[in-house]
């Protein structure tokens, strides 16, 4: 029998889905991680959203400007790597006071394997703020929806950059040895 | 210079944006930054013009949510050849995420204009219409006169999209016009006319 604190471990990316769905969210736009492949195969399936991959993650931040201006919301997924491309793109949210919400998975910070991620998961929180971002992040997979939920109102209700960090305590270990 | 003189050749920029904006109806019209904007702002400022002044490279993305956003209206990406070049990746973003109302205009003077006039990668032989095309966006075309670029305007208007031209004008700078600069003015400005109250929702 699954514990309370594994059915959570596995259950969160739905938590998540629930989440956005409930705000509005009608566009998902994604640079593959493995934490939100469960996520990003539910948006798929998902009619009233549309899905889209990128080549890189800036390219979701000016999506996402786009989206808005039309009267969307959007969200947009990448793992904490990727918070170093957005960075220029970001500038368009502080100065159209856009909101944009962003849900970052990161690397590099607990029980890593790869030394390459520490150096961007370390800065990952303090590059965003740099950049205007408002930054919550969750260490518990039962904190993930209140969280979230409070960052999508407050992004889309203020007209914020807004980021949720999920921290890898949430993800577990990555298995190098498969 | 004979550089100069070369690069001289071409359409005149501004009477090609001003053709490309002519005819638009409520479309919803995205300008990269630079020259793209200026030139849009000097022929045919618009409610519905969202003008950008930074953010190098994100042009056609940002019209890419606008266009899922408003599925029933056209958009027209303006934007210079430098600027698509920033962001490149994205023509096969939306070659897979396939907007049928999307348009991608590019004025292409083969220069980075807004800094000295360096030449750029266009200028230097890189086909932007090919890289369109090998990433699947199968309307793309390469446009080097008024009559070829008024044959596309159907395109841009009524074609299945995504569509993708790649407007080859003189490297000539046109007089400084400039647009309001103030993104939070620009947001309000263009959502307003679009979505009326639900803007300020």
């Amino acid at each position: 029998m699954q514990t309370d604190q594994q059915t959570r471990a596995t259950v969160w990316p739905d938590d998540i889905f629930e989440v956005l769905k409930e705000n509005g969210v009608t566009q998902v736009a994604y640079v593959p991680d493995a934490g939100h492949s469960k996520l990003i195969n539910r948006c798929h399936a998902e009619k009233t959203m549309k899905t889209v991959v990128l080549t890189t993650e800036e390219e979701g931040v000016a999506m996402m400007a786009g989206s808005f201006m039309g009267g969307a919301k959007g969200v947009l997924l990448m793992q904490s790597s990727g918070v170093g491309n957005c960075i220029n793109m970001l500038s368009m949210f502080q100065e159209c006071r856009l909101p944009i919400l962003m849900l970052v998975t990161m690397r590099g910070v607990w029980g890593e394997f790869n030394p390459w991620q520490v150096p961007m998961g370390g800065s990952t929180a303090k590059a965003l703020e740099n950049a205007g971002v408002i930054v919550h992040s969750v260490e518990h997979a039962e904190e993930i929806k209140e969280t979230l939920h409070a960052c999508a109102r407050l992004a889309f209700n203020t007209h914020r950059p807004v980021a949720v960090l999920i921290q890898q305590r949430v993800i577990g270990f990555k298995n190098w040895s498969k | 210079m004979a550089a100069k003189k070369t690069s001289a050749k071409g359409m005149d920029r501004r009477a090609v944006v001003a053709a490309l904006v002519k005819d638009r109806g409520d479309a919803l019209v995205v300008t990269g930054l630079g020259s793209s904007t200026y030139d849009t702002f000097a022929v045919g400022d618009h409610d519905l013009n969202f003008y950008l002044w930074g953010g190098m490279g994100g042009a056609a993305m940002a019209g890419l949510g606008l266009a899922l956003a408003q599925p029933k209206r056209r958009v027209l990406v303006i934007t210079g050849d430098g600027e698509m070049l920033m962001g490149i990746g994205s023509l096969a973003t939306i070659a897979v995420a396939a907007p049928k109302n999307l348009a991608i205009a590019v004025i292409d003077n083969g220069h980075y204009g807004e800094t000295g006039m360096q030449r750029a990668h266009t200028g230097l032989g890189v086909d932007i219409t090919g890289m369109a095309k090998a990433a699947g966006i199968k309307s793309s075309t390469t446009l080097r006169s008024m009559n070829a670029l008024k044959a596309w305007l159907k395109t841009w208007h009524h074609k299945s999209g995504p569509v993708f031209a790649d407007i080859k004008v003189a490297a000539v700078p046109a007089p400084m016009r400039l647009p309001m600069r103030d993104g939070t003015a620009i947001k309000h400005r263009f959502r307003t006319a679009l979505l009326g109250n639900a803007a300020f929702d």
